[in-house]
């Protein structure tokens, strides 16, 4: 397994605006990882499933008709946990999940597995996977110098899946609280985290937890694309009218003050 | 010794387990008089430990509890949101990179390095999980221990005066801090980071992001 560059492969993960690209780009991946399969997985609440990846058609149209969602370890185990998994870990005693994994190597999977739970916006659930056929022991050395980057290309898959499938996400989108409200508008407006952290009378630590917690809200990859959102969904108002307004512009200082009590 | 255990791996280790929960009754209901559920056998178990948590445990070289703590990720249900909204203070964290720690419990008797121990596994979970900050409940007599250990949160929120005061916080990761927690807890980085790949299967890669 190779060393990824991150930050390349993120920027053209965020441009891609069709699924075809995040296909080719899930392609480069797994060339560039030199493994095997690379796959990202959302199920629904109600069992439907959506994803891309690099698993051949057989084996992705023979897991549906064989209803293996069921049935797979990955998908049951990873629906309990929240942080990645090696599949050697997951439960396998069952005869059914052994005759699936049996199934699964005969298609091309692998015989290694490492999956990331992903926990969208109101419960959303998916799965970001990779797998390969070698030893345990260059697998465990390939998932942990890779970890921290695919625990971050699996949160931008699931991003982008959101944003290019906005019919299948769970609604409502949670409502911003009215701190989330004041950081997101303070930003719009031009200010700097240190400035906003001062208008607020916090912390910027604690700023940057309702930054992150407005972007996982939003379903945003980062603090730009949070503003942008928010405004472009009316969540927050900047600009010469809400300057103008007598109601609730949170730009005011009596309005900080409120809002900090 | 650290373990990280979900909760569905919990039965492997029935004695860390029973201890926890009986370490629980001791110090949420005898010592602080919180109003918690203790079953017939001692044990003090909530709805949030049907949630299959992640618990860090530090097993005492006898293999019994000597303090743990659990964490659930913001983006689900915690008992900030349910059992504290007005503590947050307007504000409504949800994220799954913020992780809320509750149930931190030290075992009577149990050494001064515990509790450096467990602050030392929450920042481990922050870094090889790009965790941004956890969330935590805690008393008034926390707020002496986190200082001394080295990890003070900031406070959101607070409500009760004096012993009876809680609060809300927020940790986030600061590398300098690590080598102050590690010192506390008397814990080699080689040796937590092993703990962590022991328990969890994978490492916590070494770099550390800016």
């Amino acid at each position: 397994m190779k060393a990824l560059k991150l930050d390349p492969f993120l920027s053209k993960l965020q441009e891609a605006d069709a699924l075809e690209k995040i296909q080719d780009l899930i392609q480069e991946l797994r060339e560039t990882l030199a493994i095997d399969h690379v796959v990202y997985h959302w199920v629904s609440a109600d069992g439907e499933q959506y994803g891309y990846g690099t698993y051949d058609p057989i084996w992705v149209q023979h897991y549906i008709d064989q209803d293996y969602l069921r049935v797979d370890p990955v998908v049951l185990g990873c629906s309990q946990q929240f942080h990645p998994v090696d599949w050697k870990r997951l439960d396998w005693s069952h005869r059914a999940a052994r005759a699936f994994r049996k199934d699964a190597i005969d298609h091309g999977v692998g015989n290694q597995g490492y999956s990331i739970p992903i926990r969208g916006p109101n419960g959303q659930f998916a799965l970001f996977s990779i797998s390969h056929s070698t030893d345990d022991e260059s697998w465990a050395r390939c998932t942990a110098e890779n970890q921290r980057d695919l625990i971050l290309i699996a949160h931008f898959l699931n991003q982008k899946a959101l944003e290019l499938e906005k019919d299948r996400a769970p609604e409502p989108i949670r409502a911003l609280s009215p701190r989330e409200i004041d950081t997101l508008t303070f930003l719009a407006m031009g200010y700097s985290r240190g400035q906003v952290a001062d208008m607020l009378e916090i912390s910027e630590h604690t700023l940057r937890a309702y930054i992150e917690s407005a972007r996982f809200k939003l379903g945003a990859l980062n603090t730009t694309h949070a503003v942008a959102h928010a405004l472009a969904e009316g969540l927050i108002v900047v600009g010469g009218a809400s300057r103008a307004a007598h109601g609730n512009w949170p730009g005011r200082r009596s309005e900080k003050n409120a809002a900090a009590n | 010794m650290l373990r990280y255990l979900n909760g569905d791996a919990l039965s492997n280790f029935p004695k860390l387990r029973d201890g926890m929960h009986r370490d629980h009754a001791a110090q949420f209901r005898d010592r602080l008089k919180w109003e918690v559920q203790v079953d017939a056998a001692g044990f003090e178990r909530d709805q949030y430990d049907d949630l299959n948590p992640l618990y860090v445990i530090w097993e005492m070289p006898d293999g019994t509890h000597g303090g743990s703590m659990r964490f659930l990720p913001t983006s689900g249900r915690t008992m900030v949101h349910e059992h504290f909204p007005t503590l947050l203070g307007g504000a409504d964290i949800r994220s799954d990179h913020i992780w809320e720690c509750t149930r931190f419990c030290i075992a009577k008797g149990a050494g001064a390095n515990v509790a450096a121990a467990l602050m030392l596994a929450g920042g481990e979970l922050m870094r090889a999980f790009e965790l941004t900050h956890l969330l935590g409940v805690f008393d008034a007599r926390m707020v002496r221990i986190y200082k001394m250990i080295g990890a003070s949160p900031q406070v959101l929120g607070s409500s009760g005066e004096g012993r009876d005061k809680i609060s809300v916080g927020l940790w986030q990761f600061i590398h300098t801090d690590r080598a102050k927690v590690l010192r506390r807890a008397g814990v080699s980085s080689d040796m937590s980071e092993y703990w962590f790949k022991r328990s969890l299967g994978h490492a916590i890669k070494r770099s550390i992001a800016a």
